[in-house]
């Protein structure tokens, strides 16, 4: 058995809201990533799927639960050996890269940041060199080092944000919708870049997105979450062919396809957990074959397997 | 303009006046839309879709300069009707006569186009008010109305709310009761549901179709997402750089299409059934208008290009009475080259399951 490197367990993240009330913007969400492999999150706006990436990252401080990464517990107060570690070997894109990227800094000195924190680099040109690498490795020339942001397209404002997020080798990379703001076809340069980076180098990547097709392409394993809940989960073939989840059915449903004839019959399944008497509270995360796992009570469960 | 036509866009050409130069942003766009039909404009960003309806609305920036064209409505008013250039009409008249009372706009963000400072019901009521003469309780009862419309329930308590109280998908249907508050006949929406879920934007879009049965209305869908094309288009026009380059009927586009772009643009869109290690893309970025291109706008990014499409601009070469598509592989003179394999595949896949519902 492969020794995962980003374990999550039972992550709750609440925000205050005002005195006495709190927003449980997730609900003790467990799952893990291997060396190397992609995990695709996805779920609708407000579902949770941003702030586990910025619990698990710790741009916030979990409220309960287990983080585990790279051998290291890093959900409870970090000391600063634990922090550097964490900084250096996992990195975010974000996902609109024009208020991502520090507009009064050359994109050369925005990939370096990292190298001069971590003390990568012995000098000036082998910092130089570093970055001009990374660079021809996102597809972009290395003159372009001198350039400041706006003087990029979208999609290569992109690639300048996955360069500085690569340039530490980092172990994981945590992608925050970072194909949505993109036009359609800039949005498959970037997804074939990020893979073919995951070759050269084995990142795993935590994959956010709302796009179905798009996390179908690229990821290997996928979780979906609603409402701060992860209700379903399971390797790509699983999750695609035989969803179990009613919430999992109704987003499978809408995801539009560019055949009008089919398209055009079809309407999509509406799903209310109210109106079907769920509650994900009671439910617990059963295994199915596999690594599918489905968030259900007993009961829910003999109701949608059928068995 | 022909007896069904209630819109036609004839050579379209609009530049701006910008620090760095003159962007010409559209450079002869044609478009017919009949009535009650729906017409998709797809295209990337700069390509110049949003700027043909700004066209349209008036709501053109000030540094625009609408170089030649004509914009004719069928304007029907007072049980009369008479064919208008709305190119040629005073902003003022366009304001009070043809904007939202016949020609109507969604536009993407709903967070952006609602007022937060007032709430919803007042803000369907408000044109109404201004233009519709109508009372104030016929007014709230027209909004109540359209409420139900639109598919918010409990519109009587509802009508109190701030934008801020509803969620995204409910805003977005706000702003279809406020489109549809004047009784348009032609409805602009503006990558109406880019802002939503998927699970929504299924919904808004379902609402709009159903809605545009009931009302007979003639809608004009502007967006870069061809599965919204194919779930609500009768039309398609794809453009790109300024210019239409392939138009046709939506099962001529997407199950014969001829131009490498609309090729490039359904080869790069991964469907459930993709499974390739690599996905399509067209290779660099649209072209920057600043320079005005020479040639075909595409051929630098287009792997078909032939030495040709670099001296001059292709026209629009007829496929069948509805079908055009501008590129010179259509030429009788052009060599014979065929789509890429994977998107053959792709299309012969899609034509197979669309069989079962044709016959």
């Amino acid at each position: 058995m492969r020794e995962p490197l980003l374990k999550v367990e039972n992550l709750k993240q609440y925000f205050p809201v005002s005195r006495g009330r709190v927003f449980k913007a997730v609900n003790g969400v467990s799952f893990e990533i291997y060396p190397g492999e992609t995990y695709g999150l996805v779920g609708e706006s407000g579902s949770g799927k941003t702030t586990i990436g910025r619990s698990v990252i710790r741009l916030y401080t979990p409220t309960e639960g287990s983080v585990h990464f790279n051998g290291q517990e890093i959900a409870g107060p970090l000391d600063h050996a634990a922090r550097t570690m964490l900084r250096a070997n996992m990195q975010m894109i974000f996902q609109d890269p024009m208020s991502s990227l520090n507009p009064r800094k050359r994109v050369g000195d925005i990939i370096g940041e990292g190298l001069d924190i971590h003390h990568r680099a012995s000098d000036r040109a082998q910092r130089a060199e570093m970055v001009a690498e990374m660079l021809e490795k996102v597809g972009l020339s290395s003159a372009h080092a001198e350039r400041y942001p706006h003087q990029f397209s979208g999609g290569q404002r992109q690639r300048v944000g996955i360069a500085r997020a690569l340039i530490l080798n980092p172990k994981l990379v945590i992608a925050d919708e970072c194909i949505s703001a993109l036009d359609v076809s800039i949005q498959a340069q970037v997804v074939n870049l990020m893979k073919d980076i995951q070759a050269q180098t084995h990142c795993a990547y935590l994959f956010i997105a709302h796009d179905l097709s798009m996390v179908k392409y690229i990821s290997d394993r996928i979780g979906v979450l609603h409402r701060g809940y992860l209700v379903e989960t399971g390797t790509t073939e699983e999750i695609f062919d035989h969803p179990v989840h009613p919430y999992t059915k109704s987003l499978l449903s809408a995801v539009p396809c560019p055949n009008p004839e089919v398209e055009k019959r079809r309407t999509s399944v509406s799903y209310d957990p109210r109106e079907e008497g769920i509650d994900y509270a009671l439910g617990t995360l059963h295994a199915l074959e596999g690594q599918h796992a489905v968030l259900a009570t007993e009961e829910e469960l003999r109701r949608w397997t059928g068995a | 303009m022909n007896e069904k036509a209630i819109l036609e866009l004839k050579d379209l050409d609009v530049s701006f006046r910008t620090n760095a130069g003159v962007i010409h942003a559209i450079r002869g766009v044609n478009l017919d839309l009949q009535k009650g039909e729906t017409v998709a404009i797809v295209g990337e960003s700069g390509s110049g879709k949003s700027v043909t309806m700004k066209a349209v609305t008036g709501l053109l920036d000030e540094n625009a300069t609408v170089n030649r064209g004509q914009i004719h409505y069928r304007l029907a008013e007072n049980g009369k009707e008479e064919i208008v250039d709305l190119l040629k009409l005073p902003k003022k008249e366009l304001r009070r006569r043809i904007n939202g009372r016949h020609i109507a706009m969604v536009f993407q963000d709903p967070m952006t186009s609602l007022d937060p400072t007032m709430p919803v019901g007042k803000q369907i009521m408000e044109s109404m008010l201004l233009y519709g003469g109508r009372s104030r309780e016929e007014a709230k009862a027209r909004a109540l109305e359209l409420m139900n419309l639109v598919g918010i329930s409990d519109a009587e308590h509802r009508m109190k709310y701030y934008p801020h109280q509803f969620s995204g998908g409910m805003r977005q249907r706000v702003v279809i009761a406020i489109a549809l508050s004047g009784d348009p006949d032609i409805l602009i929406c503006d990558e109406p549901t880019t802002a939503l879920d998927v699970t929504i934007q299924a919904k808004i879009l379902e609402l709009i179709k159903d809605i545009q049965k009931r009302m007979g209305l003639s809608v004009i869908y502007i967006t870069h997402d061809l599965g919204v094309v194919a779930k609500v288009a009768d039309y398609v026009n794809v453009m790109y750089a300024g210019k239409i380059v392939e138009v046709g009927n939506v099962n001529e586009i997407f199950y014969d299409p001829r131009h490498p772009y609309t090729w490039g643009l359904l080869t790069a869109m991964p469907d459930m059934d993709t499974d390739d290690d690599r996905l399509y893309s067209i290779p660099g970025s649209p072209p920057n208008l600043l320079h005005e291109p020479k040639g075909d706008a595409f051929a630098p990014r287009n792997a078909f290009a032939l030495a040709i499409d670099e001296k001059a601009e292709p026209p629009l070469f007829k496929i069948s009475d509805t079908h055009y598509a501008a590129t010179w592989l259509l030429h009788p003179d052009a060599p014979k080259i065929e789509m890429p394999p994977e998107l053959q595949a792709r299309l012969e896949r899609e034509r197979k399951e669309a069989a079962k519902y044709l016959a």
